[in-house]
Order: structure tokens, then C-alpha cells, then sequence
């Protein structure tokens, strides 16, 4: 099982933003990695691009404190389920899913841009 | 001639100095651009109606044909597609309907259809013919109907553009031989005048400027005239009368003989009139 979770510019803190995190940690029976985000520094559409990095990239499950609907949409077609973030430090987030602590996303806002 | 009103900002008087401009040019087009919310018609009340759908293509895509080689994700730059189990999915709200992904398949999995997204009405007010582009409520993009709509004007035409200065402006004013810059003598007013200048301008229009509302010259806007050499045509006062009238629906070059002048004066000054 593949966990994803939005990394910020230090590479330890859950990014605010999903589409336009400059990384993702991954983690895979507990084994981690951070890789660049291709979608950081996109024009329009990096909802769309980011899901489809992740879901490129196998991913079951990510951690992430907000989502858009496009991304949503995406995320729900490949069956990636979306837990939100509680926590600053990504490892804290893992650990507390990881203890079954962490609540499903049901939010999903409108989107910032994409529309142009 | 196509003669294109602009202002940047809303409200500061581009559907009446356009349907007036209309009103006064005898046989004529009068072109409604802002298809979220076409006001034109409330005065020229067009008679005769006829209705035509606008579609913009969106693909489709066959399961069975694509074999998931992503290259028409990978084209696309909008993101409007990605690729999940087993074919792309597309976001309707964000193709812009270039075809390009039809194109790079090379699998021929793409199939374009059309997707309404407006109509184009056409109707009648004395010599004037109307032509208004309405989008259907929820549509993200009015560009497509606003190419319709540009596409069916014929000889003089007035094309009445939507307020601000992003692509449906552009597509509005891109075939434009003049551009009417309706300036609103405030600060607000002058801030967006100088963005729908600046787009006039990168597109190489000839324009000139309807101060509209005045009670007294707003100095900057005079300035900045000044400064850019821009023309102001005329000046229209802040107007009871006026006021009154479109309030009524009514159109103040056919009621009030001041404004059948001043907009007769500003054709001809365009370039347009007789």
C-alpha cells in the first residue's frame, strides 16, 4: 500500500496546498521518498496534473489537508481514498493514520484556476 | 466597419453608448459580446426572433481503441485530461475544444462531438439587425458564441463587448476596426480603462474615448489621455434624463434630440457615419 502526502519547501512539513506542493513524500510499507511535484509550478490545470502524478504513481492512499474537485473527481475514479491532514510534520500524519486516527476528506473546494 | 465598445470596468455605459451608436447609424449591425449577460436587447427589443444552438466540440474517448500511451494528456495544456484505468477522462470545464488530442492519437480513439453551450438570436429593430450571443448558465467560457456572433455581423456593425480585459474581451474586439473606450471619471473607472487600453493597444486598434457620466473632469483620466494621445470624442454628463430613460428600457438617441446629436457626432468622428 502506497501513502502520499503533500511536502512544503523544508521537506518535512505538510504542504498547505495539494496541487502545488514542490514535493510529495511517499510511503510504501514504511519505506519513504520524496519526489519533485510536476504539476509545482503549472499555469493552469495542476489539480488535474498533480492526480495524475499520483495516479501515475500507484498510489492508494493520500494524506492532504485540502483538495480541489477536479483533483477529487480523479482521485475517485482510480480509487485513491483521501485522508485529511491534522498534523505540521508529514511523519506525524503517517504515524497517525498509521493508528487509524486520521478522518476521511469530504471537502472538496472549487478550485483556484484551471479555467482560463 | 466594426466598431467595438469597451471599458474595462462594468457599468461605465458600453451597452448604451453602443446601442445608442446603433440607433443613430441607420442600417447597421448591433452585436451583444457579453453573452454571460446580454443587456442590448432590453432596449432594441428585437423583433422577429430567430434561434440557432452554438456547440464547441469535446472528445470522447474509446476504451477499446486506446492503447494508454497518454500522448494526448501529455499535449494537452490545459490539463483537461487524465489518463485513469484504462482511458482519459476530460474535465469539460477546462478543454478549450482545440481538437489537439484528436490529432496526436495515434490510435484513433478520439472522437470529437458537439457540446451546446449558447444560442446565437437574431432579430430586428427598424434598419438595425441584432444579434446576441446568450451562454447557457454554468458554460466557464462564452469565447466560442462570441466568435459566433462576431462571425455573423455584416457591414457597419457595433459590437457591444463584455467588461473587463481577458480572452472574451479579446475575442470581442480582436476583428475590431475601432475601439470605443467608455471611461468612467473615477478612480475604479480609470483603473480598468488603462488594462482595456493596454489590450487595445497590443491588438494595434485605432481608438478613442466616450467619457461617459461626468459631473466634473476626473484630472488623471485627463491626464492619462493627454499623456497616450488618445481622443476623447465626447463627454456625456451625469444625466437624470438619461438615467430615467434606460431605466425604462427605452433609448435615448430616439427619445432625447440631444443624444440623437452627440451620437450621430460621435459615429461620424469614428469614422462611421454619414
Amino acid at each position: 500500500m502506497k501513502i502520499a502526502i503533500p511536502l512544503d519547501e523544508d521537506r518535512l512539513s505538510v504542504c498547505p496546498v495539494l496541487a502545488r506542493a514542490p514535493y510529495f513524500l511517499f510511503s510504501t510499507q514504511g519505506k519513504e521518498s520524496i519526489e519533485e511535484n510536476p504539476a509545482a509550478q503549472a499555469q493552469g490545470g495542476a489539480g488535474m496534473q498533480a492526480a495524475q502524478f499520483l495516479v501515475d504513481g500507484d498510489v492508494d492512499i493520500l494524506i492532504t489537508p485540502r483538495c480541489g474537485e477536479n483533483a477529487a473527481e480523479v482521485f475517485k475514479a482510480a480509487g485513491i481514498e483521501i485522508f485529511k491532514s491534522a498534523n505540521k510534520a508529514a511523519a506525524d500524519d503517517l504515524a497517525a493514520y498509521g493508528e487509524g486516527k486520521l478522518e476521511v476528506l469530504s471537502h472538496f473546494h472549487g478550485g483556484f484556476q484551471g479555467i482560463r | 466597419m466594426k466598431i467595438a465598445c469597451l471599458s474595462g470596468k462594468g457599468g461605465a455605459g458600453k451597452t448604451f453608448a453602443a446601442v445608442n451608436l446603433a440607433a443613430v447609424a441607420g442600417e447597421c449591425c448591433y452585436v451583444d459580446c457579453d453573452v454571460e449577460e446580454p443587456n442590448g436587447r432590453l432596449f432594441l427589443k428585437p423583433e422577429g426572433l430567430e434561434t440557432h444552438p452554438v456547440s464547441t466540440l469535446l472528445p470522447e474517448f474509446d476504451a477499446a481503441l486506446c492503447t494508454g500511451c497518454k500522448k494526448c494528456v501529455d499535449f494537452c495544456r490545459f490539463h483537461a485530461l487524465v489518463y485513469v484505468k484504462g482511458k482519459p477522462i476530460v474535465f469539460s470545464e477546462v478543454c478549450h475544444s482545440c481538437g489537439g488530442c484528436s490529432l496526436v492519437c495515434p490510435a484513433g480513439a478520439v472522437r470529437e462531438e458537439p457540446r451546446t453551450v449558447g444560442l446565437l438570436e437574431l432579430g430586428r429593430h427598424g434598419d438595425i439587425t441584432v444579434i446576441t450571443g446568450v451562454l447557457n448558465p454554468g458554460e466557464a467560457s462564452g469565447t466560442p458564441l462570441i466568435r459566433e456572433a462576431v462571425k455573423q455581423s455584416r457591414g457597419l456593425s457595433i459590437l457591444d463587448c463584455p467588461p473587463g480585459s481577458s480572452c472574451p474581451v479579446m475575442e470581442s474586439a480582436m476583428d475590431a476596426d475601432y475601439c470605443l473606450l467608455v471611461a468612467e471619471p473615477t478612480a475604479f473607472g480609470l483603473h480598468n480603462f488603462r488594462m482595456v487600453y493596454e489590450l487595445s493597444s497590443l491588438l494595434g486598434k485605432k481608438c478613442g474615448v466616450l467619457i461617459n457620466k461626468q459631473d466634473a473632469p476626473y484630472e488623471p483620466l485627463e491626464c492619462f489621455c493627454r499623456e497616450e494621445g488618445l481622443p476623447v470624442l465626447e463627454r456625456i454628463p451625469f444625466d437624470m434624463e438619461a438615467a430615467e430613460c434606460i431605466a425604462a428600457g427605452e433609448i435615448a438617441a430616439e427619445k432625447l434630440p440631444r443624444y440623437r446629436e452627440l451620437f450621430t457626432r460621435l459615429l461620424s468622428k469614428i469614422g462611421g457615419g454619414a
